[in-house]
């Protein structure tokens, strides 16, 4: 156990220095081109620019303003493990959900006609 | 003799007791908010109607609100900077400042949920917009939380006291941008 004074830091970081400005301001591009990226209307490149992009971005939050760059790694490691949670809980439900049919069961629902067509 | 808590003082495994306890908090937020969104996302990938419905939604209020949010942040960092170097009034000025963002970002979404219940379009009308208010709903109940936090801290950072806090508020505050990060492209783009 270590003590601590009042305004010091047990890890001391060195982040001081880290132009946060500059790291807004890339954050801010990425959001320019995850809006524009989607009005072409190809539906790979919304993926790229909307979803891919989204990632980038809480990437960069993360690292950078919220320090899991210098922080301990076990912080991430539990953080990493909350989301693989998330993953077993949709990779176990997600075939029951996005099936239409099953062996022992039966859809009754019709799906409502979409504006755009099948997508 | 005044004592001091045991979270500004004692450190477990190199991380301070409190900002430990914000990652822990932080690893439940992630299982409340990963399974609302996993639920989200297989629902949208089973029904293409989900499409129709979210083009109702304004892409430049997401948009603008991912501004308001991503300044915000900026900002509670600064405050961190500036906490580290043990100036505490422009911590706390910073601080104000980002509760600011999060008054902004409020308010752009009132406004266009009053804009969306006055079409028509409300949590009842049907699993989208169920999905749409209780999410946002939730990240916006998050976004009230952190004011709240921020400007108790930011009373004790303007005399200088607990400015360990300052980092900690942050951390909490930037995770709730995350969030939003996700929910701006799931809610707003994918249409």
């Amino acid at each position: 156990m270590t003590v601590l004074t009042p305004h010091t830091r047990a890890d001391a970081p060195h982040h001081d220095q880290t132009n946060y400005v500059a790291i807004w301001g890339v954050l801010c591009a990425l959001l320019g081109i995850s809006i524009v990226g989607p009005m072409f209307g190809v539906r790979l490149l919304t993926l790229v620019t909307a979803f891919g992009i989204a990632i980038v971005k809480a990437y960069i939050v993360c690292a950078y303003f919220m320090h899991l760059k210098i922080e301990k790694k076990w912080v991430a490691y539990i953080l990493g493990f909350m989301l693989a949670l998330m993953l077993v809980f949709f990779g176990g439900t997600a075939p029951d959900v996005l099936e239409r049919d099953g062996q022992q069961w039966r859809k009754t629902y019709v799906e409502p006609a979409t504006l755009g067509g099948e997508r | 003799m005044t004592s001091r808590p045991i979270a500004t003082t004692r450190s477990v495994m190199g991380v301070p007791t409190g900002r430990l306890a914000v990652w822990w908090v932080l690893a439940s937020e992630i299982v409340l908010f990963g399974g609302l969104l996993g639920s989200y996302v297989m629902l949208r990938l089973r029904h293409d109607a989900w499409a129709d419905q979210s083009a109702n939604t304004s892409t430049w209020a997401g948009g603008f609100n991912t501004l308001v949010l991503l300044t915000s942040s900026l900002l509670a960092v600064l405050a961190h900077q500036a906490a580290e170097r043990g100036d505490g009034q422009k911590a706390a000025r910073l601080l104000r400042y980002t509760i600011l963002g999060g008054g902004v970002f409020l308010m752009v979404k009132a406004l266009e949920w009053t804009h969306e219940i006055q079409a028509g379009f409300t949590i009842t009308s049907n699993l989208f917009w169920s999905f749409y208010y209780m999410v946002a709903g939730l990240h916006a109940a998050h976004v009230v939380a952190g004011m709240v936090m921020m400007f108790i801290v930011s009373l004790t950072a303007a005399r200088n006291e607990e400015l360990h806090r300052v980092e900690n508020v942050g951390i909490y505050w930037h995770f709730v941008d995350v969030v939003w990060i996700f929910l701006f492209p799931l809610l707003y783009i994918a249409k």
